[in-house]
């Protein structure tokens, strides 16, 4: 039992002071409502301001407007003419630049000769912006779908092997070690060891390919493209229709999301264990 | 099967680490490395498992392992190296993948690893769900699994609290009792090198050469009894006299690094 002496104990006649709570911050939890509530009220704003005649529909068109481009893009047809056309090319230039990437990222990632050669050259390629080089695709390639395919698929390349073979380098050592002290084999090290060992960051660095791969289909189809949400918004911008121009902007935003969504439920799905 | 170190020399590039390290680890011994601070403790256990080539000299075997061993020479390793997105059955049964074994075969391997370790319960677990101790049971639990003919530990016990320290101790005395299995015990923990070790091989300061080998004078059976506890003690006070001026000066070489 301890044994309090009277002075252990502050007298009640003594003034007595609470210690202050220091440790407040550097916690940002984000609530789960906030972000949407926070975009409610900037739409309800816009458009309580476009209603009101404060700003030129021509310049800045209101939400309901816009949403009504949309539903007019909808039910006319054009709106998939256009998105499947820019789907077909961000698809096969995203799985081609991928599998490429991810093929080149595991060989300069696991080979000494494949990681002398291969670094040296993204190192000097991959600074070049890919919309860059659309002109000399499509010099090589045609004026098909061919180089806004491959324009797209090279952006989507050069990052997936960078983030490929980041997270190769990145997979513990003595994980590696350990598989080899059983004498697993250099396949099944591979496949059990480094490819669940390098997934968080190949997964990490498919969000980076998706925003690139919009970003070129954007491009690609402004510069030489009859249909796609690209051209369709350069279309509608030279003929100052700003409330479809919005609404190809609204939906390349969404498209965004979406797949975000995606890359978020493989995340959860495929790296459970984190 | 003996597990023989013959005239290791070791460096990393201008750096010496081993010098002319030769000892003999007998079947179903158990012996332990002790040191200070950068001796080549650690490089040592990695050659002898053939984890690193040595720059002279070279880990040998004697004798055939015994018929059901996967993996004669096995690490237990400090760090546990745990494949995280596993789970602690998946981590046990992950040597015996690539084996000749049917399912089957495997699954009673792994039940058995399971059981001894007292992980049964735990086979659908994660290891970031564990605590630090259990972690370390799925590594031994790994190693039983491919039925080792020598453990190669490498501190296994130093990344742990001194109550599962102890815990995991009574575990190695006991896995190592009936002498079926040999262990190489690197270690910096004098009293584990005393309660768990046949023979001591003590390596000086960097580069690490042995200075002594000492015996222990006991079964690991006797260890346990209280009489026992002065002897011990007094085996950890002289092998401390032999490494403690080296200690100071490694630490202080470390310091200065």
């Amino acid at each position: 039992m301890l044994d309090r002496s009277a002075s252990d104990v502050a007298s009640k006649d003594e003034a007595t002071r609470r210690v202050r709570f220091r440790g407040a911050g550097f916690v940002p939890a984000s609530s789960r409502f906030g972000g949407w509530i926070a975009l409610a009220l900037v739409i309800a704003i816009w458009q309580a301001a476009g209603s009101a005649g404060l700003v030129n529909a021509l310049f800045l068109p209101t939400p309901s407007a816009i949403a009504r481009a949309i539903y007019q893009l909808a039910i006319s047809g054009a709106l998939w003419q256009h998105l499947s056309a820019s789907l077909l090319r961000i698809g096969v230039g995203w799985v081609l630049g991928t599998v490429a990437g991810v093929a080149v990222g595991f060989a300069i990632g696991l080979s000494r000769l494949a990681r002398s050669v291969g670094i040296t050259f993204i190192s000097a390629l991959f600074p070049i912006p890919k919309i860059a080089l659309l002109p000399l695709l499509i010099l090589w390639l045609g004026i098909g779908e061919e180089p806004k395919i491959a324009t797209i698929a090279l952006g989507v390349f050069f990052s997936t092997a960078i983030s490929v073979y980041s997270g190769v380098d990145a997979v513990p050592r003595n994980l590696i070690r350990m598989a080899q002290s059983f004498n697993v084999p250099f396949a099944t090290i591979v496949r059990k060891v480094i490819w669940p060992g390098a997934l968080p960051a190949i997964l990490a660095g498919f969000r980076i390919t998706a925003s690139v791969a919009l970003l070129l289909v954007v491009s690609a189809e402004m510069i030489g493209a009859q249909y796609g949400i690209g051209a369709f918004v350069l279309q509608a911008g030279n003929l100052m229709q700003t409330d479809q121009l919005l609404a190809g902007v609204v939906i390349l935003s969404v498209f965004g999301l979406a797949v975000g969504k995606v890359i978020g439920w493989l995340e959860t799905r495929l790296l459970h264990w984190r | 099967m003996d597990l023989i170190a013959s005239h290791i020399t070791h460096r990393f590039g201008d750096l010496a680490v081993l010098d002319d390290v030769s000892f003999t680890v007998g079947a179903g011994e158990v012996v332990a490395i002790v040191g200070p601070s950068g001796c080549g403790k650690s490089t040592l256990l990695s050659i002898l498992g053939g984890l690193l080539q040595p720059t002279s000299g070279a880990p040998e075997l004697r004798g055939a392992p015994p018929a059901d061993s996967l993996n004669p020479l096995t690490f237990v390793f400090q760090d546990f190296a745990l494949l995280p997105w596993a789970t602690v059955e998946e981590n046990v049964e992950f040597p015996l993948l690539h084996t000749q074994l049917s399912a089957a075969q495997r699954r009673a391997l792994v039940e058995d690893a399971l059981r001894r370790t007292g992980l049964t319960d735990f086979r659908q677990t994660y290891p970031k769900q564990l605590s630090g101790g259990m972690r370390q049971r799925v590594g031994i639990s790994r190693a039983l699994a491919v039925k080792p003919a020598i453990l190669l530990m490498d501190e296994p016990l130093s990344a742990l609290d001194s109550q599962t320290r102890e815990l995991l101790m009574e575990d190695f005395v006991r896995l190592l009792a009936d002498g079926g299995m040999g262990a190489v015990y690197v270690t910096h923990n004098l009293e584990e090198a005393a309660r768990l070790a046949d023979r001591i091989v003590v390596l000086s300061r960097r580069p690490g050469r042995i200075r002594e080998v000492v015996t222990v004078p006991m079964t690991r059976a006797e260890r346990g009894e209280a009489a026992a506890r002065e002897k011990l003690l007094a085996l950890q006070n002289q092998i401390w006299s032999l490494i403690r001026n080296e200690a100071i000066d490694a630490e202080r070489e470390v310091q200065h690094a």
